[in-house]
């Protein structure tokens, strides 16, 4: 087995966000293919970049490889060819198991019906978010506290999700998804669930955890969502159809290589 | 100056450690519990067929412990050691008698430490003269020499023994059964029955000999009275033979010749206190029969158990999926689900071990037995469901790891 001390010097082991290193998440050629008469191609040579400090939407329409993208991205499937690294790290000669120890550390996931866990308090669904990389549970708490409070729910800590608002379960979903501060953020549709208000709420606080460092990709169908955030993927049939690039909110005032 | 370790576009393939899942030995417990603990109800009844299987099992062995001990007690209270001589065994052996000297000579054998014998008086008894002829209540009249009581470790209810004063006279004691079926409560006031048309002072009730039933319904008048007042026969029926410990088969083999040299077929040799060890052994019989229901019980339980989590795995695809994308590996979602199954399993256990100890002692008090628990038993009770929860835990486990994440999340 190998130890954590043993990192290469090719990569730091935990890169500070916002300093320049390999990028948060990289694709390079990604093909996902599934199998059919004739195979179905959901993504059809997909490469792109995202550096740490960014926040990114991709867009389209359903059907569009959007959901199949985030999948891949999110290291829940894996592509038919292709890379895809995260942090630097290559996924694809990767086992199941160190793939799992990868999206322990290193992502974070906000689903659209939130997916907290019934009976459990609102610290401790945030607390399952370092509960797969061994850290103790009075650590965990601690570190659940303090991430509420950043998504503003602070005064929410032993709540039952059941007892709270679409939108306060969401931005517990979201406190989950940095708790363990990850390379990066993949929201899929988070404001799918709910109102006009909690959703305009939720937004502005992923654009100011955005702003205090935070990595975030937020996946949605939304074309308003998305023209609010710097920079904008366009999926249709599997490609990339554009990518926008809007140099004024970029991370660390330097233009973000794409 | 980062940018001099990563030229913008490269990654790090190769051996780079990947950083590893980790889920610590506390937290696979506190996993496996917060499913059941979030979902109480549920939780109870699924534990329920485990922890009734368990509490048969544990209350059918503990009352069978308690009550084969009672019974074992009875067994070494009365003694192993006696013997009873009898005629009969042999072909047309109806009308056989035991030799006129039986009592004499069994008791000149040197391994027969007491000895005493019952003759039986063919006479009627009535509890007085108002009773209509023939109505006696199957009581027989028994004639006993000074001994009988003490060679058979009887003990007296009410009253006195015969002795060799009274049993020269027309005294009698009377067994438990035959006091009841002729109205003899207690002996506060001198009390009578009439025999043959003899009144006869009843001056003893006798407890109940758990090694000769049949002197429980007899009237028991002294040897020497039976003789002066009664037309009894020489020949004893039975003889009562207490033989040192140790020797009891050698000298069950030596009677029947001692006791009748002609005819030492005709002479049976018995020892009543192997009827209540067949009985301690059908106890066994039965105890065997409700084990086999109580493992039928647990099986269902398991299956039961089986069941529940089959269901928990299909409604709770979302967690599934969730704990994957948060890092969980295959083996960690199998472990929190055996490990459901196994809490689930040994709740059921517990609460069977408990109700089946309560059982038994409730029930063995009742009767006045020693309360035995088996450790066997609770252990072994215990065991069983650990085992039958993992059993039933592996299946819906396997199906749980097996769900791959994005199949999960759909749901």
């Amino acid at each position: 087995m190998m130890t954590r001390t043993a990192t290469s010097p090719a990569t730091p082991a935990a890169p500070a966000i916002g300093t320049r290193g390999p990028s948060a998440l990289e694709l390079r050629e990604v093909v996902k293919e599934f199998p059919g008469q004739p195979p179905v191609r959901a993504l059809d040579g997909v490469s792109l970049r995202i550096d740490h400090g960014e926040l990114v939407a991709v867009v389209g329409p359903s059907g569009s490889g959007k959901s199949t993208l985030l999948n891949v991205m999110g290291t829940l499937d894996r592509p038919t060819s292709g890379v895809v690294a995260i942090d630097g790290i290559d996924t694809a000669s990767r086992s199941d198991d160190d793939v799992a120890g990868i999206r322990s550390r290193k992502i974070g996931f906000v689903f659209q019906q939130f997916h907290l866990l019934p009976g459990m308090s609102a610290v401790d669904n945030v607390a399952n978010g370092l509960l797969y990389q061994g850290v103790p549970i009075r650590e965990r708490q601690r570190r659940s506290i303090e991430a509420l409070g950043r998504v503003g729910l602070g005064h929410r800590l032993d709540h039952n999700p059941r007892h709270l608002s679409g939108g306060e379960q969401q931005r517990v979903a979201v406190a989950r998804a940095l708790v363990h501060r990850p390379a990066f953020v993949l929201a899929d549709e988070p404001t799918g669930n709910l109102d006009s208000r909690s959703t305009e709420a939720v937004m502005a606080l992923i654009r100011d955890l955005n702003d205090e460092g935070t990595t975030i990709v937020v996946i949605t169908h939304d074309q308003d969502i998305a023209d609010a955030l710097p920079r904008q993927l366009t999926v249709l049939d599997g490609r990339i159809e554009s990518d926008s690039t809007r140099p004024s909110t970029a991370a660390e005032g330097e233009a973000v290589p794409s | 100056m980062t940018s001099t370790l990563t030229a913008p576009g490269d990654t790090v393939a190769g051996p780079e450690p990947a950083p590893r899942s980790t889920l610590r030995t506390l937290d696979v417990l506190r996993v496996g519990a917060s499913g059941p603990l979030a979902r109480r109800m549920r939780t109870a009844l699924s534990a329920l067929g485990v922890s009734i299987g368990i509490a048969a099992l544990v209350g059918v062995l503990g009352l069978s412990e308690s009550s084969k001990s009672a019974l074992l007690d009875e067994i070494a209270s009365l003694g192993t050691n006696l013997l009873t001589v009898e005629a009969g065994g042999g072909f047309g052996a109806g009308d056989s008698e035991l030799p006129d000297t039986a009592l004499a000579t069994i008791g000149r054998v040197e391994t027969v430490t007491d000895v005493s014998a019952a003759w039986d008086v063919d006479v009627d008894v009535y509890r007085n003269g108002f009773i209509p002829e023939g109505e006696t209540g199957s009581v027989r009249v028994v004639a006993a020499d000074g001994d009988l009581v003490s060679t058979l470790n009887g003990t007296v209810a009410d009253g006195r023994e015969l002795d060799e004063a009274t049993s020269a006279y027309p005294n009698a004691v009377v067994g438990s059964v035959a006091a009841e079926r002729l109205g003899i409560r207690d002996l506060d006031e001198p009390t009578y029955v009439l025999i043959d048309e003899q009144t006869v002072e009843v001056i003893g009730i006798l407890d109940e000999f758990p090694l000769a039933a049949d002197l429980d319904r007899a009237v028991i008048i002294g040897r020497e009275a039976a003789q002066t007042y009664f037309d009894a026969g020489d020949a004893p029926a039975v003889v009562y033979a207490r033989v040192t410990d140790g020797s009891v088969d050698e000298t069950r083999d030596i009677l029947p010749a001692t006791t009748d040299p002609a005819n030492p077929e005709e002479v049976t040799v018995s020892r009543p206190s192997d009827a209540l060890e067949a009985q301690a052994a059908a106890d066994d019989a039965l105890t065997t029969l409700f084990l086999g229901l109580g493992a039928v019980a647990l099986l269902v339980g398991g299956i039961g158990i089986a069941n529940v989590m089959v269901i928990a795995v299909i409604e709770r695809r979302g967690e599934i999926g969730l704990r994957r994308s948060l890092g969980a590996t295959r083996a960690h979602i199998r472990r929190q689900f055996l490990t459901e199954a196994v809490l689930l399993s040994v709740l059921g256990g517990l609460a069977g071990v408990a109700l089946g100890s309560l059982a038994t002692v409730v029930y063995a008090t009742s009767q006045g037995w020693r309360v035995i628990l088996p450790t066997e038993a609770v252990l072994g009770g215990f065991a069983a469901a650990v085992a039958i929860g993992a059993v039933a835990g592996l299946y819906p486990a396997m199906r749980a790891a097996r769900l791959a994440p994005t199949q999960a999340l759909r749901s």
